[in-house]
């Protein structure tokens, strides 16, 4: 019977229906860092239990890291305790840990696909809302708390609910200027920041179909988002591609018969779905976020909308009928597991080339992991944005949540290529955040105001 | 794959099982608005941490701090043990740290319109249920609560039955949830390993597992 990968996945990881009337889940790969574990492995050690499947756990520290250089122990005490604490956690246990003297070190959500763990047709979980991010693969990945993480280490599995799929097609071809950024910033703008509850996001559609994988991962990263805790792509030719040679993907033989399995795991033509969407890529504008939450978006040549009763208004200091276009900005931040690939910081960096930061703007470029961080250097990335004035910085989650040093202070406004606007997010309480793909965040942080990225490419060669 | 988990593992399980929660009584507090989310109710400077004691200072704190209004400020609320919130609450972030604060401050369950499935989940593993009501029905709440802090409120685990003064009105909770809270078994850890020879067997079934 004509089926979704959703289904097909939790089918073939499910191990029973336990008394709760909940599904126990294998999870088939656990990724782990330093802020949402030290208390799982207490509680094991409460209880005696050693790690169910080490072999299936990795580990790496991208939360808390300072992203200028810095020597051990670290000078936040308690981001060196946390650190100090995975390191003896993950030795005890046999799970590889990649810390910062390590080549594979880098966010969670960017290490996993980048070195071929995160494979098609797996689950997958980690102490991270954003783990949805997998899905851009076809894996089936869950975010979850830190008791859950707990579970998982000693077991090697979840006690989980099965989720609804709506199918969400996005067809057509993007405008230039126009990136996955807003392509899901508008899809969370119209079907809500609680329109996924209750749903794995299937994304596809000749939109989605023609997306590099990084592209998709920027997409399913911000699944949760949109309340849906799960997010995916079908796997594909795109998707075999870029997993062929990756360190962990299946090599050789393994490999084809790997692909071959990845094949039947995708969705079915003529599979039933909950609900469906569909979304004209022609229509789709550079999108930024006013408001408070990551629904809270407009395209740059509409007017802002909304109840100016609603307290995103008055924190925000915007007024319903105004433009997002013209707004100052202090402070630009190019990074996070939503858009700190490589693709991100070659785009950012064909816009500011030859430019420099605006004079009252601090700008910054956190790239995703040290992998990419490398590549990049030697294409002289790093050189073109120090010379347009933009800080190049260690790997890390760094700006997105501010649990290290990187943090905005007062009300500074931040045009932001991560993936969450809440009130205090960037470790300023006051402090406001502009999503925006990382070309129109290069492009404000020239202009030091938000622009039209679009009046800027025409300028730009390609 | 680690085995050594082994004899000792039934011992473990059984003095695993939690305690029954069938239903919770106290008084309310009410904090108003939808899409409240885990980083307005537990901001991230207070996950660089290693335990989760002393979380229950730090709930709300920016929010609070911004309005002294806020009625997580209100003495009138002191001893509150029922939160009762409004449409997708909980949203965004998974850090555990979040319920984990709230229930560290006193709370024994909340009653929201709506919740975001991670932060219901993890809530549901420390043993603090997450009842859903209908929008009319949980303002109704709030504003009782707001003339009357003092009001008792009873929530029923296994029926959903909220009553507060002369104010009854029907609630739910995932249904899994809620018979895991009756029978005792909501950390399901134990019933996770209770039978691991099973996990063993999906795992040896799974491609991936075995090298393709």
């Amino acid at each position: 019977m004509a089926d979704t990968l959703f289904h097909k996945v939790w089918n073939a990881h499910a191990v029973r229906r336990l008394p709760s009337g909940q599904t126990q889940l294998f999870v088939g790969l656990h990724l782990i860092h330093e802020v949402t574990t030290p208390q799982a492995f207490d509680m094991l050690r409460q209880h005696g239990w050693r790690v169910a499947f080490p072999e299936r756990t990795f580990a790496t520290l991208d939360h808390i890291v300072p992203t200028t250089p810095q020597k051990r122990p670290f000078l936040d005490l308690m981001a060196e305790e946390m650190t100090a604490s995975l390191e003896r956690n993950c030795r005890d246990a046999g799970i590889p840990l990649w810390m910062l003297d390590a080549d594979n070190q880098g966010i969670v959500h960017v290490i996993g696909p980048e070195l071929g763990l995160t494979q098609p047709g797996m689950t997958i979980a980690c102490g991270d809302s954003h783990t949805s991010t997998h899905g851009a693969l076809g894996a089936i990945a869950f975010g979850i708390g830190t008791s859950q993480v707990r579970d998982v280490l000693a077991s090697q599995c979840l006690a989980l609910d099965p989720l609804k799929v709506r199918r969400i097609e996005v067809n057509g071809r993007l405008n230039p200027g126009v990136y996955a950024k807003d392509v899901i910033l508008t899809i969370i703008r119209r079907l809500g920041v609680q329109g996924g509850v209750g749903f794995a996001y299937e994304y596809g559609g000749t939109t989605l179909d023609a997306m590099t994988i990084d592209e998709r991962l920027t997409i399913c990263n911000m699944s949760i988002e949109g309340g849906a805790r799960v997010g995916y792509v079908n796997p594909d030719e795109t998707t075999f591609a870029y997993l062929r040679g990756r360190p962990f993907a299946p090599a050789g033989d393994a490999f084809e018969r790997a692909v071959h399995w990845w094949r039947q795991m995708a969705s079915d033509p003529g599979a039933r779905y909950d609900d469906r969407v569909t979304f004209d890529a022609a229509g789709i504008e550079p999108t930024v976020t006013w408001g408070i939450n990551p629904g809270q978006s407009v395209g740059v040549s509409e007017p802002i909308a909304g109840d100016p009763a609603d307290e995103a208004f008055a924190f925000m200091g915007f007024t319903p009928g105004r433009r997002v276009t013209g707004t100052k900005i202090d402070v630009a931040f190019i990074g996070s597991c939503t858009n700190g690939r490589l693709s991100d910081l070659e785009e950012a960096a064909r816009l500011v080339r030859g430019h420099h930061v605006a004079r009252h703007v601090t700008a910054l470029v956190v790239p995703g992991s040290q992998a990419i961080s490398r590549a990049a250097e030697a294409r002289g990335l790093d050189e073109v944005f120090r010379q347009a004035g933009f800080e190049w910085r260690g790997a890390g989650c760094s700006m997105c949540l501010g649990m290290n040093p990187d943090r905005l202070e007062g009300r500074q406004v931040c045009a932001s290529s991560s993936n969450r606007n809440f009130k205090g997010r960037q470790g300023s309480p006051t402090g406001r955040t502009l999503l925006m793909s990382p070309a129109m965040v290069a492009a404000a942080a020239i202009a030091g105001e938000v622009v039209d990225v679009r009046t800027v490419l025409e300028a730009v060669p390609a | 794959m680690n085995n050594s988990q082994g004899s000792s593992l039934k011992a473990q399980v059984s003095s695993l099982n939690s305690q029954a929660i069938l239903s919770v009584s106290g008084r309310g507090l009410p904090v108003r608005g939808n899409d409240i989310d885990t980083d307005r109710i537990m901001p991230a400077r207070f996950l660089v941490s290693v335990s989760f004691e002393g979380l229950e200072r730090h709930v709300f704190e920016d929010d609070r701090a911004a309005d002294p209004m806020h009625p997580f400020n209100d003495p009138r609320y002191t001893g509150a043990s029922i939160l009762i919130v409004n449409a997708n609450f909980g949203c965004g972030s998974s850090r555990e740290h979040a319920p984990q604060g709230i229930a560290r401050a006193g709370f024994r369950a909340v009653i929201g319109e709506s919740f975001s499935e991670i932060f219901q989940g993890n809530a549901a593993v420390i043993g603090l249920p997450c009842f859903v009501a209908d929008h009319d029905a949980v303002t109704q709440l709030q504003t009782l609560v707001e003339r009357t802090p003092e009001v008792n409120i009873t929530a029923d685990v296994a029926s959903g039955a909220i009553t507060a003064g002369s104010l009854r009105f029907d609630a739910s909770l995932p249904s899994a949830l809620r018979d895991a809270f009756v029978s005792g078994q909501w950390n399901p850890t134990a019933m996770l390993l209770d039978r691991f020879e099973e996990v063993r067997a999906v795992a040896g079934r799974l491609p991936y597992i075995r090298g393709f």
